[in-house]
């Protein structure tokens, strides 16, 4: 099998998946329910995507704990995302340095 | 036209660091694959998704079939179509079908989360600028990662792992101290991912993490419906 082909193949499931609800649907929902499910999902996504998967990010559950710690802490002051993000990296990566 | 471009590419621009470190990640998989590095740089560039892409080369490098590489991908990936169907109830009225053809591409857990997070409506050129500096910054790390990837030191390429995750934290913590049933949605769905990670490892990630999401959405909506006002924001 080709390289190529594989890549075709993944490229082009990945694209009709994003392309398909995004482009085809454009009505507002009515539903309360429906409208309050798509408030939430961005978060409820975003929650079982970070946790528990996080603690296992740099190959240490110490630096990654530490690290998870700093970033929830600056999210909670409302700091920018990228602050929050590389002070995060930042708190793993010093922790480690003592490991 | 030009500023909301550029308020796109400078909202992407902690997307594009975060994509430089876990690209670079799967630059050195691809290579360690077997893939060369133009191959790897195509697929970030065709893909823009990271599970995906990390099964994907699984697949290459055992010789899979084409059926097999189209199920995995559509099992990891079909969240984005939740995504998708999100995102388009906040489009600005300058989102034709043309420009949600080209925009679709750029649907990844980053750039959803940011779009999401918006009070205004989506434009186009938004949404075109964060999605090129996503982009470069992902087949920029893949590439780099693909041709260099052993230079770095372990301690520094392990402690930049968590960059993205530290992402989706700066995004969820704050309307979870501002709104309770946002902290409430946000703990369920944490909770069950543990469930899924610990007692349940026989289901796939991407298929745990759509499970979890849709079950705890539904029940925030369930318990906890928005009012009208909310609606029309």
């Amino acid at each position: 099998m080709s390289v190529a082909a594989y890549i075709f193949v993944m490229a082009a499931v990945t694209y009709i998946i994003r392309m398909i609800p995004f482009t085809f649907f454009n009505k507002k929902i009515k539903s309360r329910f429906i409208r309050s499910f798509l408030k939430y999902i961005p978060y409820t996504v975003l929650s079982a995507m970070t946790i528990p998967a996080i603690f296992y990010s740099t190959g240490s559950v110490v630096t990654a704990a530490v690290g998870t710690i700093a970033a929830v802490v600056l999210a909670f002051f409302d700091l920018p995302l990228i602050v929050v993000a590389l002070f995060a990296s930042l708190a793993a990566y010093l922790v480690g340095l003592f490991l | 036209m030009g500023s909301r471009f550029l308020k796109g590419v400078s909202h992407g621009i902690p997307i594009a660091l975060g994509y430089l470190s876990v690209s670079f990640g799967f630059g050195i998989t691809a290579a360690a694959s077997g893939l060369s590095t133009l191959e790897a740089a195509v697929i970030s560039a065709s893909n823009l998704t990271s599970a995906g892409q990390a099964a994907g080369v699984g697949i290459i490098a055992a010789g899979g079939t084409l059926l097999e590489m189209a199920l995995v991908q559509l099992t990891i990936n079909i969240r984005y179509a939740l995504m998708g169907l999100s995102l388009s109830q906040k489009l600005d009225k300058r989102f034709t079908a043309s420009h949600r053809l080209i925009a679709s591409y750029g649907i990844t857990d980053e750039i959803f989360a940011v779009c999401s997070a918006q009070d205004k409506p989506l434009t186009p050129a938004y949404m075109y600028g964060m999605i090129l500096i996503a982009m470069l910054g992902w087949v920029t790390g893949t590439f780099l990662g693909a041709s260099a990837g052993e230079l770095l030191p372990q301690s520094v390429s392990s402690a930049l792992g968590i960059v993205l995750y530290g992402m989706f934290l700066a995004i969820i913590v704050p309307p979870s101290r501002k709104n309770k049933s946002v902290l409430c949605v946000v703990v369920a769905a944490a909770l069950l991912s543990i469930v899924f990670r610990y007692a349940l490892s026989f289901v796939s990630a991407g298929f745990a993490v759509m499970i979890c999401a849709i079950a705890a959405a539904a029940l925030g909506a369930l318990l906890f419906p928005i009012n009208d006002e909310e609606a029309e924001e």
